[in-house]
């Protein structure tokens, strides 16, 4: 695993260096979540209730912002042709990439959303599900990024392009993230949803860098 | 394998064939490197160098043939190091970050050889510097002291003097020939006189 | 040492790299000699399903003749999502395998896939205005294949955003079996977040239970559109296949020109 914690460690590092470009992503979440009462109007009770929702697809949007640089740089300075020559499993990489984004990202997002919550008037049950739904579903979201990520390195477009081929893979987490907030509401089903978002991460977990590192392979030229 | 044993591996190809794209750039190619060899390779541009030697990096895939290693190396040892026109330096990390990131990859804890490559390309006052203040001399040594820094048996190197002052092209063949003397293969592309001796030669874009 | 470099006379086979398929002999023999077939299925097929399910089939109690739109889209679906199993399939082969043409054999079934796609959309929206009065529905079946739309847009996209065609068809076969990995689960969530979201008595568009009279037609446009879908995919790939052969050809000829 020397490959994962050598990535990881060097990525939060490099983000560090960076100085504020890392939560430029979180920013973004807080940003477009007060877009909404702008645009809606601040009736009492509807936000309340759009809220779980309109968080969770924030939430995924603000994922995918970070999602195109993931391999980006380490492509262009020639760092992933390292990468794919030292001995460390290509699926370590992507998961250690993976893991640093969620850091950078969804922990983040994670910290600020109840602050949101609460400015979208939610209840405090909500924004208890609200959270169990985040801290399970965005890391799930950065590591199905991650395959898409790595599949897009060096295409036109890769930004709209990583959007287009992301979002539809995301629309369960979505689902269930936001079926957790009205469930924590409603008192019913809560277990279900919870056990679901869980079992998508340990798929995600299992799968995901593998599937990375097959994309990360076909590279060539 | 402990650091300082030296390396016996030997490295083959058969019947390579690479293409770039849709242009099919070399057919049944065999090579045969044994400890100490050292394979320069010419050609002008756009005659297959570089892609090559990516095919025997493993970073792209040959349309024909095989690459091989006798024997076949233990699966945790850095087998090769490829050094193509990047530098693979990260601009915000300091120098010394930057070698020790190559080392952690690696796996790698060997002291002296970072010292050993710190001192031969003259980066030892430099390693609390960020990268990003660096010379493209300055960095491309960097990147050569990776090649040190972390032994390999295997150098697969593309125009690797480029950018490099006579002193740092000097202390690059002295590089070369302590890697050499312990084993290691060096497999260098370029354009350039380097200073020292090939075992052998081949000339790309050369019809037979 | 030994190598050789090709030389520039024989362009169509060892000067390019597209050697593989500059002579895909076997394929084309065999796509010419099956698509004649095909057509003698296809053709018949279509004529009598149209006749049967527009004209004979008896209509529904409730919805009557507005029923008959379910044998344009019922097929359809099952279409949308027989090309991404055929794209997927296509994916793994080309991905473990490395057989060249099954790539290709992906890049020519996306578009008619996705063709269909639309088809079982908008059939389904006509079918629901009348039935249910509105444009859209937010029914199980129909969110699905919304979702299966994009897949296929986005395996599309994938395609055009490379240089290197070999490079866009591994991104794309990577994607394409993540997306079929992935579509069971999107169904079964769409499937859960229809019955939290809607009452039960609109669960999905109605398909009335299956008469043997109904059976027929059914049965009849399904067989008519895989063969269609099948001479598509075939004319898709000889086209597909004619044009990298003319961007050989081209290559060849622009190297020759630069005198070796």
């Amino acid at each position: 695993m020397n490959g994962f914690w050598a990535i990881l460690a060097r990525d939060l590092h490099l983000a560090r260096a960076e100085s504020g470009g890392a939560l430029l992503a979180v920013q973004f979440f807080a940003l477009g979540v007060l877009l909404f009462p702008l645009g809606l109007g601040p009736e009492p009770g509807m936000l309340s209730r759009l809220g779980g929702g309109l968080l969770a697809v924030m939430a995924l949007l603000a994922t995918l912002l970070a999602l195109d640089r993931l391999f980006q740089q380490d492509h262009e300075d020639g760092t992933l042709d390292l990468l794919r020559t030292s001995p460390a499993p290509l699926w370590t990489v992507a998961l250690g990439k993976a893991l640093a984004h969620w850091l950078l990202t969804g922990g983040p997002i994670i910290l600020v959303a109840p602050l949101l919550g609460i400015v979208l008037q939610m209840s405090w049950p909500a924004i208890g599900g609200l959270l169990a739904a985040l801290a399970l579903g965005t890391p799930t979201l950065s590591l199905v990024g991650a395959i898409g990520a790595s599949a897009t390195i060096g295409a036109r477009r890769s930004g709209v392009l990583l959007a287009l081929l992301v979002l539809p893979l995301y629309i369960p987490v979505l689902i269930f993230m936001s079926g957790t907030v009205t469930a924590a509401e409603t008192g019913l089903a809560f277990g279900a949803h919870v056990s679901i978002l869980g079992a998508l991460l340990l798929l995600s977990l299992v799968l995901a860098p593998w599937a990375a590192a097959v994309a990360l392979r076909q590279i060539g030229e | 394998m402990a650091p300082g044993d030296g390396f016996s591996f030997q490295f083959r190809a058969r019947g390579l064939a690479g293409a770039r794209g849709a242009r099919w750039l070399f057919e049944g190619l065999d090579l045969d490197l044994a400890p100490g060899d050292c394979l320069v390779i010419t050609g002008s541009n756009g005659t297959g160098k570089t892609t090559l030697l990516r095919i025997l990096a493993g970073l792209l895939a040959a349309e024909e043939g095989r690459v091989e290693w006798q024997p076949e190396p233990p699966g945790e040892m850095v087998r090769l190091h490829y050094l193509g026109h990047h530098n693979s330096v990260k601009g915000a990390l300091t120098v010394g970050a930057n070698l020790g990131f190559w080392r952690r990859l690696a796996g790698g804890s060997d002291a002296a050889a970072m010292a050993r490559a710190t001192a031969l390309f003259g980066l030892d006052d430099l390693l609390d510097l960020p990268a990003r203040v660096l010379s493209a001399g300055q960095k491309r040594r960097l990147a050569l002291a990776r090649l040190v820094a972390v032994p390999a048996p295997l150098w697969l190197l593309d125009e690797p003097t480029t950018a490099l002052d006579t002193a740092s092209g000097e202390a690059f063949a002295a590089a070369v020939a302590a890697h050499r003397a312990q084993g290691g293969m060096a497999v260098i592309a370029t354009h350039r006189d380097l200073g020292f001796e090939a075992t052998h030669r081949l000339r790309m874009g050369v019809t037979e | 040492m030994t190598a050789s470099t090709p030389s520039s006379e024989q362009p169509a086979v060892r000067g390019s790299a597209l050697h593989r398929f500059a002579n895909p002999a076997r394929f084309l023999r065999l796509s010419r000699a099956v698509q004649p077939w095909l057509l003698a299925i296809t053709l018949p097929c279509l004529i009598a399903g149209l006749y049967f399910s527009l004209v004979k089939s008896p209509i529904d109690y409730q919805q009557k003749d507005t029923v008959r739109i379910m044998y344009v889209h019922v097929p359809a679906a099952w279409m949308a999502m027989f090309g991404y199993s055929t794209l997927a399939i296509a994916s793994a082969i080309g991905l473990i395998w490395k057989h060249p043409l099954a790539d290709l054999a992906g890049k020519a079934a996306a578009p008619i896939g996705a063709g269909f796609t639309v088809i079982a959309l908008a059939t389904g929206s006509l079918w629901g205005k009348p039935t249910w009065g509105t444009w859209w529905v937010w029914d199980a079946r129909l969110t699905s294949v919304v979702v299966l739309l994009f897949l296929y847009l986005g395996y599309m996209a994938l395609w055009n955003a490379f240089e290197q065609p070999q490079r866009a068809a591994k991104a794309a076969a990577v994607l394409a079996l993540v997306g079929a990995v992935n579509l069971p689960i999107i169904k079964f969530s769409v499937d859960w977040w229809n019955t939290l979201h809607q009452p039960a008595s609109i669960s999905r568009i109605g398909t009335p239970a299956i008469d043997p009279a109904m059976l027929t037609p059914l049965l009849l446009m399904a067989v008519a559109y895989l063969g269609l879908f099948l001479l598509l995919l075939l004319v898709r790939m000889r086209v597909e296949l004619a044009e990298r052969r003319v961007m050989a050809l081209q290559l060849a000829r622009s190297r020759a020109g630069e005198g070796r």
